[in-house]
């Protein structure tokens, strides 16, 4: 186990004088850096004091006091705490930040979102594209003087649905063509504007192969309908024959603004939204917003609750698993048969989850304090008989049935390197990080709920190809029924809440990040509350969306086919890349 | 890594024939009453499942656990001579704490003083938007707002649904969730006892 790193030894207001200034807001933490000063406190951050890893970044539009404000939270890959920054900059209409991508390139996709959602453009990005959004759209969504069409309230509750008791429905209000609003000088009968334009520009620039014929390139877009993509997901690629020598994500076909509904709706409301980000793994998501509003209202859930959270958690990591070794399996060509091998396990999980939360997949099981109810009579027997005498028998089978198997080595051993350097470089996360040889799991580095209490093994693999990110499941599988098993040895009778059931909390302001290990890494989740029913602001650090900082680099020099075996081994859902 | 090419996939071709088998030998086990019986479904969700283990809907359909839930009702109280009884106060919590804001409620007054009286005039929900979360039924401090059972509900239109369509009978809750149902109605004599015990 990774010793946490004592609370900021080194004092940073002293190492960097002048520079520096410990955010004072009430219930803010952190410091406030100067812009101008940033990339030399960031490198010296990253060099001199080993805060590697950037974890998450993000704007704030605070429009009240004029200010927009981008969030840095970077962490060292050893464990511990973080270190938690912002800059500031007068609200405009476009605002200037320089841009990390020298000091973390992990940033590349996060910038780009922060550019597309708030219009904060970072100095020095080399492909600073709008990303969720299309190129011709107008205004930049998170900013809070930004309305969609048919707008109907800044907040939730509405009033027209109380005390008013009308609905007013969107398909009623449809006129043709004033529901879309265009950048100026926009005309869409003109057909000079070429969205795609920049997208294929940015795919030319690439390192040309020093010996070799000379040969034309040519662009290749797989999807967004595409079955290896699971989902509405783009790959823009610059193809030499069939080897990849660039290639560029494309996403936001399911993109719904996750954040701005989030940050619209109470905080109890937020909880079954959370379930629809990466959906195969919802109370991963749960346990993580749960977190994060707890750390606001500075309440702690009761131990009953804490061990039943940690025991779905890991259900929710093994069912995400076994779907992911299925998937993994199809792309590879291996129709459905691992695929449904796989599901049969996850099958009697999810009635866990049914009997349990009432749901099989959108759970929405976590409350503030606690969970939404107790364990029915009999779920923890049923558990017992699941996780000690059928699933480590049926992993094992799996195990048996696919992994020493000739075909599946040849297409993933060595295949889709991803070195150590590289993975914290890119800010990779979760499974991907750990199978290269990254042993970083917050369950360890930061640890939360009751986790410090159990034992289980941080997994790590060596390679980083394909093959160590298939394996790396089956021993992450195995560490999780490990954990269930002393969970249901050690979950103690009581209450299941610690604070009264309210359908309305009151968080004091301040900001918080709650971050847990998610099964497809780490999953985090920043708010920052000014008092009123709803957050100010709601972020979600979505780990399958950074993990595709590393799937172009990835990717150069293989295959096509390979390129989807590479999707396929990051474990993407996009309804949380998308958000 | 096996010596031999070949020997992996024959490795993974022998579970695979141990699964086909397993099917078969699991029917003859089981003599027909596999398919078709509340023991063999229950058999083929349980730790000892093997071989195929398909549910087959709709001539089988798993059992519904208590807590599963799908669209809200309301529940009604059924008076002596047969009058159905909303438990709902139209006190609108329900409607606020919708994440999706599908409930709205038409309340009503009466019709002398003005004044609004606890009984909605109706109350709708837009099926189409219910996400299913359960937050309406969890935080309703009357019981009077429950999720269903019945999830066979495609059709080809639009789902708003009326108070009439929403009501069901107390006694339809308790048949879908005895234990919750036990558990609330003593909460609520235990808490009328109190008040009764108060006022004497």
């Amino acid at each position: 186990m990774a010793t946490p790193a004592p609370a900021q030894t080194i004092d940073l207001s002293a190492r960097f004088p002048g520079i520096l200034q410990p955010d004072t807001r009430p219930g803010y933490t952190g410091w406030i850096v100067d812009k101008s000063n940033l990339l030399e406190f960031a490198s010296a951050l990253k060099t001199e004091l080993g805060y590697d890893y950037l974890s998450s970044l993000t704007g704030v539009d605070y429009l009240p006091e004029g200010k927009m404000e981008v969030v840095y939270q970077v962490y060292k890959t050893t464990g511990g705490p973080g270190v938690l920054f912002k800059v500031q900059v007068p609200r405009a209409e476009v605002v200037e930040v320089p841009s990390l991508m020298p000091v973390y390139p992990g940033v590349e996709l996060q910038e780009r979102e922060a550019w597309d959602m708030y219009g904060i453009k970072f100095t020095g990005h080399p492909d600073l594209r709008r990303i969720l959004m299309w190129e011709g759209f107008a205004g930049y969504p998170l900013r809070k003087d930004w309305h969609e069409p048919y707008f109907e309230e800044e907040v939730k509750p509405f009033k027209s649905r109380w005390p008013e008791g009308k609905i007013v429905q969107a398909e009623g209000k449809n006129r043709f063509a004033d529901n879309v609003t265009y950048p100026a000088g926009f005309d869409p009968e003109n057909q000079t504007f070429k969205p795609e334009e920049a997208l294929y520009d940015s795919l030319e620039k690439y390192q040309k192969a020093e010996i070799g014929l000379d040969t034309d390139h040519i662009i290749v877009n797989m999807g967004p309908q595409h079955p290896s993509t699971h989902g509405v997901f783009r790959v823009a690629v610059m193809l030499d024959g069939e080897t990849v020598v660039n290639l560029k994500p494309v996403m936001g076909y399911l993109h719904r603004n996750h954040e701005k509904i989030g940050e619209r709706n109470t905080y109890i409301m937020n909880m079954p939204y959370t379930d629809r980000l990466d959906y195969l793994a919802s109370m991963s998501n749960n346990f993580g917003y749960a977190l994060a509003v707890e750390k606001l209202m500075n309440v702690q859930p009761t131990e009953r609750a804490d061990y039943i959270r940690v025991m779905m958690a890991e259900m929710t990591r093994i069912s995400n698993h076994l779907f992911l070794i299925g998937t993994l399996l199809n792309d590879l060509g291996a129709y459905f048969t691992p695929m449904l091998y796989a599901l049969e396990e996850r099958e009697l999980i999810l009635d866990i989850f049914e009997a349990v939360t009432g749901s099989r997949m959108m759970c929405n099981y976590f409350r503030f304090g606690g969970v939404a109810r107790d364990l029915p009579e009999g779920t923890l027997q049923k558990v017992r008989e699941i996780f000690f005498e059928r699933l480590p028998r049926k992993i094992d089978e799996l195990d048996r049935f696919l992994s020493e198997n000739e075909i599946i080595r040849s297409r993933t051993v060595g295949q889709g390197v991803l070195t150590a350097e590289d993975a914290i470089k890119y800010s990779a996360a979760g499974p991907l990080a750990r199978a290269s040889g990254i042993p970083y799991d917050v369950r360890r580095a930061e640890p939360y709920s009751v986790y410090d209490r159990l034992e289980f093994d941080v997994c790590t693999r060596t390679h980083g190809d394909i093959y160590d990110r298939l394996m790396i499941r089956f021993d992450e599988i195995r560490q999780s029924i490990r954990i269930v098993q002393q969970v249901t040895k050690q979950i103690p009778e009581g209450p299941i809440v610690s604070m009264k059931p309210v359908y309305q909390v009151r968080v004091p302001a301040g900001e918080a990040y709650g971050r847990v290990e998610g099964p497809k890494g780490e999953l985090g989740f920043y708010l920052i509350s000014n008092g009123k029913p709803t957050p100010w602001r709601y972020h979600v650090r979505a780990p399958s969306f950074i993990n595709l900082t590393a799937f172009g680099p990835m990717c150069v020099g293989q295959k096509l086919a390979d390129a989807v075996a590479i999707l396929g081994s990051i474990d993407i859902v996009l309804g949380e890349v998308d958000r | 890594m096996s010596d031999m090419y070949g020997k992996g996939i024959l490795k993974g071709l022998g579970v695979s024939l141990k699964r086909f088998a397993d099917t078969y030998l699991d029917d003859l086990k089981w003599l027909g009453r596999r398919y078709g019986t509340d023991q063999g479904i229950a058999h083929r969700s349980g730790k000892d499942a093997s071989g195929i283990f398909t549910v087959q809907y709709p001539e089988e359909k798993l059992p519904m656990p208590e807590e599963f839930r799908f669209i809200p009702f309301l529940v009604y109280d059924e008076g002596p001579n047969g009058e159905k009884n909303l438990r709902c106060t139209s006190c609108g919590i329900c409607s606020k704490v919708c994440p999706p804001q599908c409930i709205w409620i038409l309340r009503s007054s009466d019709p002398v003083t003005g004044r609004p009286i606890p009984d909605p005039a109706d109350f709708f929900i837009d099926a189409d938007i219910c996400m299913n979360c359960g937050l309406c039924a969890e935080y309703c401090p009357f019981d009077a707002i429950k999720m269903d059972h019945d999830y066979e509900q495609a059709s080809f239109g639009r789902n708003v649904l009326n108070k009439a369509q929403l009501s069901k009978s107390a006694k339809y809750y308790e048949s879908i969730r005895p234990a919750n149902a036990q558990r609330e109605n003593a909460a609520r004599l235990a808490k009328e006892a109190a008040r009764v015990g108060k006022a004497a």
